[in-house]
């Protein structure tokens, strides 16, 4: 396997100039002609397939919900950065990528970062003119707030809702193609396996939901975008059906599987209340610009908070960061979390510290508060029963953003000529660890600005064959996918896939999760496979394959996650270092801080798959900084 | 709590389908609806009965992929709250639930309490949105939006498009759903253009996928997750009325 980047020369600031004037175009009248598979109705896969249809390509999209606006995009709250410097504090397209760099832990790629921040303005113009409808200010112009590991306000935002309403202006912009007849939508159809002929992406099997039918899909090029993989943690703050399956059937079909370790825990989210709790509830990182992150000072505190004493209470992030204070970026705010835990600070000695808002409800007035955040408080209250204008929120850090994702060079194309990974399912542009803001941005700087151009490049420079569904490599494809679900149903053990996803959880937790060590991770890499060997011999699929049947889809999943659970302790355990996200206890300064090892490690860690069980194949590509300094990273 | 749960179940479209009652145990208050299914699935998988199918996604009331008619009500007793957000903390013990599926002509049931809810996208399909094609526009601040017309904008469009207005109507009208579409378009000068077209189209479509008339029954803003008010279908109504005196149609 050859890792090529295929980052443009010249100077940053011109690489993606030049490379969209050296990149072959394919005319209008042959872009007809193709065919191009899109998996994901998210930001990134609806804005890539509406774009290319509206560029004259025959697309075909799918979706597993059962409407293409519910993709888990949806429910991204807090909002999308760009770099318009609107509200004139010293923000460029420089400092965007600066930041991103510098907030990832140096493990990206500068050239894709820095394209990133270009386009990000684009974004804002297009989601504005599509109807999106982010906060104005009285005069009428748009209005920002700031997020984490930024001093700058470059955040806009549609109240708590920015996701939802992003992804409904690129849902619009599908519906229009759609019923232009140019797209061809499948909702409530799943990706089973991906189709290589001769060495390329040529197609997908997919599996009808409703029916359970196998179906086979030819095309020229395909494009993922089916997110992240976080529910490998079985809690998350991630929609319950996100899972990993597309991202990794390609990797067991030669994609590369880059950096699956850098797992992001947000700092913000509700804590776990019991055994019997399915998902986590974020809030979102906005709620920083206003509410201060403290614990009491004493171990053993028994008060009820507000009886708490300023003087006994320990503002950490305020303390510990001066100049960020509780806007830290998300994996140093979850580290600290964990540490003042751990000394038995927390909430009543157990896992939460307190989201105060009293000081801002004092000095802005509950209305403004309401005005800002009132959705989330209500999302609180009815999940806790507790009303935080009175009360403190209490936080814990969640798993809830993966870095990792399949290996893309320059053009999003993974290390199978064809196929192109777009989103979360990518791991181009965050490092070791995602700022806020900055996914929605990638979701739709890679769908709207980057494939258009780039699966152009591809479909012009390849030689294609005439190829259709009857070829034996779909025959293939099909046939193993029948027989793995035939073997799921079959095994006729006693315990649901769930029981299995929550001792993965579990596992992935305790081992992979906020802070790794080597002998947690070879634990991990012994208990896995027990487990998924157990999963194999007494999971119970009730139902049939050809019906509708949300039992098998589960355990198809589980099954997936049951392999790459292995995948990102093998990564774990690869990379002897911290950074960003990625805490090996053996590597932390004596704050508690990541402590990179830029001579051994400055590299992305691309998996090739080698077999179920298997220690795969590491293949490293080189990072490069000639702009962004390496440097420790400091938010003091 | 132990509670007693009467769940229409139903194997697929052509079947007729029925209630089936069944007891939950030791169910905790601060578990949602949902995690309660579940439980009963987990269940009902160790008996090696066929678990229940019911709708979901990111219970985070944001999706709309969750439905469930809980006690005659759609999403169940709380105000502004999807069956996903809703904690058991809302019933007693002892309490009899009865669990439905969203039910309306344009939504057929898949199986137990899955609907197709399709005629929802297909009505969106039809002109619900402003036909920009990527790459087009200007800087974003050129066209300065009242931040009064950006709020009422956003209230419409924090439609989830769950169905629940459909399920509660009494002639299964989608016109709280339609309105909350054209009126979020409506309200911003990005949506002028096609202001007169768009609602002829999607009220064609609406008419077309079999929903009902609206009689101001007014069911639908009560059981909005979102509070999607009912000013937004008078506001549709003038539209309609707008858009036949401009002779466009
Ligand atoms: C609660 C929450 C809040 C967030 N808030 C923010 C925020 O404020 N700002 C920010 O920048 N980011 C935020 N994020 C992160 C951000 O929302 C996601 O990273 C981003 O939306 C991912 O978009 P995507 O298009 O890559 O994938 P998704 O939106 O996850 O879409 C995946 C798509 O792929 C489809 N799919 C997946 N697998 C298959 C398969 N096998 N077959 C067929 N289809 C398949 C799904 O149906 C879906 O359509 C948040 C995330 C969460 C969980
Ligand atoms: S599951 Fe998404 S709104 Fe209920």
């Amino acid at each position: 396997m050859k890792l090529d980047s295929k980052v443009p020369g010249g100077p940053i600031e011109e690489k993606w100039d030049r490379h969209r004037f050296d990149m072959k175009l394919v005319s209008p009248a042959n872009k007809r002609k193709f065919e191009i598979i899109v998996v994901g109705t998210g930001l990134a896969g609806a804005s890539a397939a509406a774009t290319l249809a509206e560029l004259g390509y025959h697309v075909k999209n799918f979706c597993f919900q059962d409407s293409p606006r519910r993709a888990h995009s949806i429910s991204a709250q807090g909002g999308i950065n760009a770099a318009k410097n609107y509200p004139n504090d010293g923000d460029s397209i420089y400092r965007l990528f600066y930041d991103t760099v510098k907030g990832g832990d140096f493990r990206s790629r500068e050239a894709n970062v820095y394209r990133l921040a270009q386009v990000s303005n684009n974004i804002i113009d297009q989601c504005v003119a599509q109807g999106v409808p982010f906060a104005r200010e009285y005069g009428g112009m748009l209005a920002n707030r700031s997020f984490g590991g930024a001093q700058v306000s470059r955040t806009f935002y549609a109240r708590g809702q920015t996701g939802q309403q992003l992804l409904l202006g690129a849902y619009g912009a599908l519906n229009r193609q759609i019923a232009a007849g140019k797209i061809e939508m499948h909702t409530r159809t799943e990706m089973i396996d991906l189709v290589v002929i001769n060495g390329k992406a040529r197609g997908i099997v997919v599996r009808d939901l409703i029916t359970g039918k196998l179906e086979r899909h030819v095309g020229h090029a395909v494009v993922l975008a089916t997110g992240g993989y976080s529910p490998v943690f079985y809690l998350s703050t991630n929609a319950m059906n996100c899972n990993v399956n597309a991202a990794y059937r390609a990797y067991k079909r030669g994609a590369a599987f880059a950096n699956p370790c850098f797992t992001q825990i947000h700092p913000t989210c509700i804590p776990v209340h019991g055994d019997r709790q399915s998902k986590l509830t974020l809030m979102s990182e906005s709620l920083r610009n206003d509410g201060r992150i403290w614990v009491p000072k004493k171990v053993g505190e028994t008060r009820e908070p507000n009886d708490i004493p300023e003087e006994e209470r320990d503002y950490y992030l305020e303390r510990k960061y001066p100049s960020f204070g509780n806007l830290a970026p998300r994996d140093v705010s979850s580290r600290a979390a964990l540490e003042v835990c751990r000394e038995g600070r927390g909430v009543n000695g157990g896992n939460a510290v307190y989201l105060d808002f009293r000081d801002a409800i004092q000095r802005l007035g509950k209305e403004t508060i309401k005005a800002r955040y009132g959705n989330l408080f209500d999302m609180y209250q009815r999940i806790t029963d507790e009303n935080p204008y009175e009360v403190p929120m209490r936080i814990y850090p969640a798993p809830h953003y993966t870095m990792g994702g399949l290996w893309v060079d320059y053009n999003l194309m993974s290390t199978i000529p064809g196929l192109h990974v777009l989103g979360e399912a990518n791991f181009s542009d965050h490092g070791a660890n995602r700022l806020g803001a900055s996914a929605l941005m990638q979701g739709l700087a890679d769908g709207y600005f980057v494939i258009p151009y780039t699966i152009g490049h591809y479909l012009a420079s390849t030689s294609l064959e005439d190829v259709d569904t009857s070829h034996p490599a779909f025959a293939e494809a099909e046939a193993s996918a029948v027989d793995r679900l035939k073997k799921l149903l079959a095994v006729g053990g006693t315990r649901s896939s769930d029981e299995f996803h929550k001792k993965l959880g579990r596992i992935m937790w305790d081992y992979v999760g906020l802070s790794r060590s080597k002998e947690g991770l070879e634990k991990a890499l012994k208990l896995i496979p027990e487990l998924r060997e157990e999963f194999w011999e007494d999971v119970r699929v009730p139902g049939g394959l050809n019906e509708f049947n949300q039992a098998l889809e589960k355990a198809n999943r589980v099954a997936d996650f049951l392999e790459f659970a292995e995948l990102m302790a093998y990564d774990a355990l690869d990379r002897d270092e911290s950074c960003g996200a990625h805490l090996r206890v053996e590597h932390q300064s004596d704050e508690g801080e990541a402590v990179r090892n830029d001579e051994e490690y400055s590299y992305v860690a691309a998996w090739e798959f080698k077999g179920v069980g298997v220690k795969p194949e590491l293949h490293k590509e080189p990072l490069e900084f000639e702009y962004v300094k390496l440097a420790t990273r400091s938010y003091k | 709590m132990d509670l007693k749960l009467k769940i229409w179940r139903q194997k697929g479209p052509e079947d007729k389908g029925g209630f089936v009652t069944y007891e939950v145990k030791d169910v905790h208050p601060d578990q949602s609806f949902l995690e309660m299914l579940d439980d009963l699935n987990v269940r009902l998988i160790h008996e090696g009965e066929d678990p229940i199918a019911f709708d979901h996604d990111c219970r985070e009331g944001i999706c709309g992929m969750c439905s469930l008619v809980l006690n005659g009500r759609p999403h169940g007793p709380w105000d502004e709250t999807t069956t996903c957000q809703l904690h058991m903390r809302a019933y007693k013990d002892g309490d009899t639930i009865t669990i439905e599926p969203f039910r309306a002509k344009a939504f057929p049931v898949v199986k137990d309490l899955v609907v197709d809810r399709s005629a929802m996208d297909r009505v969106l399909q039809a002109g619900g949105y402003i036909s920009v094609a990527t790459g087009n526009p200007q800087d974003a601040n050129t066209i300065p939006v009242s931040k009064d017309d950006a709020e009422r904008a956003m209230d419409a469009s924090a439609c989830i498009g769950c169905g629940a207005c459909i399920a509660s109507c009494p002639n299964a009208s989608a016109m709280l759903f339609v309105a909350a579409k054209v009126s979020h378009l409506a309200l911003l000068p990005q949506g002028q253009p096609e202001r007169m077209i768009r609602v002829d189209k999607m009220v064609a479509q609406m008419d077309a996928e079999g929903f009902g008339a609206c009689t101001n029954h007014t069911e639908c803003e009560a059981v909005c997750p979102k509070g999607i008010s009912i000013d937004f279908i008078a506001m549709l109504n003038r539209e309609i009325t707008r858009s036949k005196l401009s002779g466009v149609s």
